[in-house]
């Protein structure tokens, strides 16, 4: 008897792009992906974007991180007006009160890897800052001390950067001549 | 604040005023205090060669190799005779590349890597890993599956918080403490083996459920472990919370406020501990912590005592939470019966020709998840553990960040420290329970 169980796979369908309608937050274009929302603001907007959002609440911001979209430039879906860019530069904020958490993506582009420092607004982004900088070499302005934070020193290249090769060591097994 | 105050204009910062702010200014507090000493190496080594006279101020070093720097935490401390002024966390030495490898691996491979974080308490690693995972695709669990991610992680979280009290006690000296810390710890590291098959690094928790039901007589080992520990924290109250010695060395020190706590990024009982309720498994709840009964415990003046005291409750908190799970464990199955996220039954495989080639597919190429992003973050016994996935359409992750709490408390250190002695040093830091396998990753 077959098991009725294993019968059908129920994994969902990747959600019908949400209606890119006129949903703006303070200038910048909201859409939702999984049930969260994401608010699209250009590079010139997010600090502002920030503090006006820290006065309505959104008192937390839990996380500065980025992603290296080289490897599928372009074809990503975006709310019109916003070009994809190589680097999206990646804000979790939470807001207590309401209990809800909002995600800022800011596209940076590749030969000008420069955002404006959220630091003076929340101080708490300093080191995720130091981190992005340190793993994807996206440089903030006015951030107090941009230095690398888990990498040596003088390590060279960013190492989450999708060009930046996986490390390797040879492995020899006695059995076969040839490597694979 | 005299104090301080004549002492800040030691530092090459000049003087300065405090002004007028609004309530939500931590902010403003934080920049004007100046806590964090930001110095490279070099002007750091410089300064470390000359002579110093009356009036100026040590740079020293602790750490990484210090025993009560928890791991390989280095802290650059910039002293006045005993007083702390600055201090530089340096961070960077476990740094072994996890988020990098997580995109080598597969959706399924990614519990074994994601587990390796935070080794004090590993499962929650693979709980938002594999939460974030079921995001993307869509997928709802079983209840039991929901139910035993509960049990275990909060035996987790009990574990925890015991490796903290064994560790808080040793730094400060309460070294019989930290012998009872451990037995109890193992205690339940020797339940949570029984059902995983390792003491720790369990890659138990993966997308779609867990690996394994749970083993005959579990309900049994749960019940005598929580039969176990309540006088055994009793002990430890009358040990070390009620202990003078103990209360001298903690309260008031390492003060930090609601304001600054929020400013720094700063979650879990470092937030609690200023008064401030916050916790998502009462304010967003996820698995089906709606559903059992439980308090938020919370300090008032966010030192280190109240710290210390907020994991000896939340650890009661747990068993609390325990035994209401022992009642309520639903039963039906461990893990997602979906041909295209799970592995078949066993017995399955043995029959039918199907069933062995999604076990194949599975374990080779991994299954296919649709292209998107998430963050889901749950409540670690450090603060909020946020995972933020990034899939191409592919079986594995495009992008994965793990948003360690203790990478963010870390940078309480500073205006933690600022102001007390030296000695106070230690005191700070195993309060914050920092575990650099995921301050580095």
């Amino acid at each position: 008897m077959a098991d009725a169980r294993e019968t059908e796979s129920r994994v969902a369908p990747p959600e019908p792009e949400p209606e890119l309608g006129p949903e703006l937050l303070h200038g910048a274009p909201v859409t939702t992906a999984r049930g969260q929302r994401v608010a699209h603001p250009g590079r010139d907007q997010l600090v502002d974007l920030v503090r006006t959002l820290r006065g309505e609440g959104w008192i937390a911001c839990l996380d500065v991180t980025a992603v290296d979209h080289l490897k599928n430039l372009g074809d990503r879906p975006r709310p019109e007006g916003v070009r994809p860019e190589r680097f999206e530069v990646v804000v979790v904020l939470l807001s207590h009160r309401e209990r809800a958490r909002l995600r800022l993506v800011v596209q940076v582009p590749e030969d000008d890897p420069v955002l404006p420092s959220l630091f003076a607004v929340h101080p708490g982004t300093e080191a995720a800052e130091r981190e992005v900088f340190d793993m994807f070499g996206i440089r903030f302005d006015g951030h107090p001390d941009l230095t690398r934070i888990l990498m040596p020193e003088d390590w060279i290249g960013h190492p989450l950067r999708k060009d930046f090769a996986v490390g390797r060591i040879p492995v020899e097994f006695k059995a076969t001549a040839d490597a694979r | 604040m005299s104090t301080l105050e004549s002492r800040s204009r030691l530092t090459d910062e000049g003087a300065q005023e405090m002004t007028d702010r609004p309530v939500e200014g931590g902010v403003e507090v934080l920049r004007e205090l100046g806590a964090v000493l930001r110095m490279s190496e070099a002007d750091a080594q410089a300064a470390a060669g000359s002579e110093t006279t009356d009036g100026e101020t040590t740079i020293i070093n602790m750490g990484p190799q210090h025993p009560s720097t928890h791991g390989v935490l280095r802290l650059m401390l910039e002293l006045d005779g005993e007083t702390v002024l600055r201090t530089k966390p340096v961070i960077g030495y476990l740094h072994t590349g996890m988020e990098k490898t997580g995109e080598q691996l597969t959706y399924l491979q990614g519990p074994t890597n994601a587990t390796r974080m935070d080794y004090a308490s590993p499962l929650f690693t693979e709980l938002v890993f594999s939460m974030a995972t079921e995001a993307l695709l869509g997928v709802e669990v079983p209840p039991r599956a929901v139910w035993i991610r509960m049990l275990m992680t909060e035996i987790n979280r009990i574990s925890s918080h015991l490796l903290f009290l064994a560790t808080n006690g040793m730094d400060l000296g309460a070294v019989s403490m930290m012998l009872y810390g451990w037995r109890e710890r193992e205690e339940t590291l020797r339940f949570l083996e029984k059902v995983t098959g390792l003491r720790m690094n369990h890659n138990y928790i993966r997308p779609g459920g867990v690996a394994a039901d749970l083993p005959d007589g579990w309900r049994d080992d749960v019940l005598r472990l929580m039969d176990m520990l309540p006088p055994r924290l009793e002990e430890y109250d009358i040990l070390m919370t009620g202990q003078p010695i103990w209360r001298e060395r903690l309260q008031g020190v390492g003060v930090i406020t609601t304001e600054e706590a929020i400013a720094l990024g700063a979650t879990g009982p470092i937030l609690r501990s200023t008064g401030y309720a916050w916790d998502l498994r009462r304010d967003m709840p996820y698995l089906a912590y709606d559903q059992v009964d439980f308090d938020v415990v919370v300090g008032t003046y966010g030192d280190c005592f109240d710290r210390y005291a907020i994991r000896l409750n939340e650890v009661r908190e747990s068993i609390r939470i325990i035994l209401q799970i022992l009642d309520r464990m639903p039963p039906g199955d461990y893990r997602l019966q979906d041909k295209k996220v799970t592995p078949p039954p066993r017995a399955r495989i043995d029959e039918s020709m199907e069933a062995l080639i999604h076990h194949f597919k599975i374990f080779t190429e991994g299954f296919k998840v649709p292209e998107g992003d998430v963050y889901v973050a749950i409540e670690s016994p450090r603060g909020e553990l946020g995972c933020y996935l990034v899939s191409d359409g592919s079986s594995k992750p495009y992008r994965m960040r793990i948003r360690g709490p203790s990478f963010f408390n870390l940078q309480c250190l500073p205006h933690m420290m600022r102001g007390g002695l030296i000695a106070d040093a230690v005191a700070v830091i195993s309060s914050v329970d920092p575990i650099m396998g995921e301050v580095d990753r």
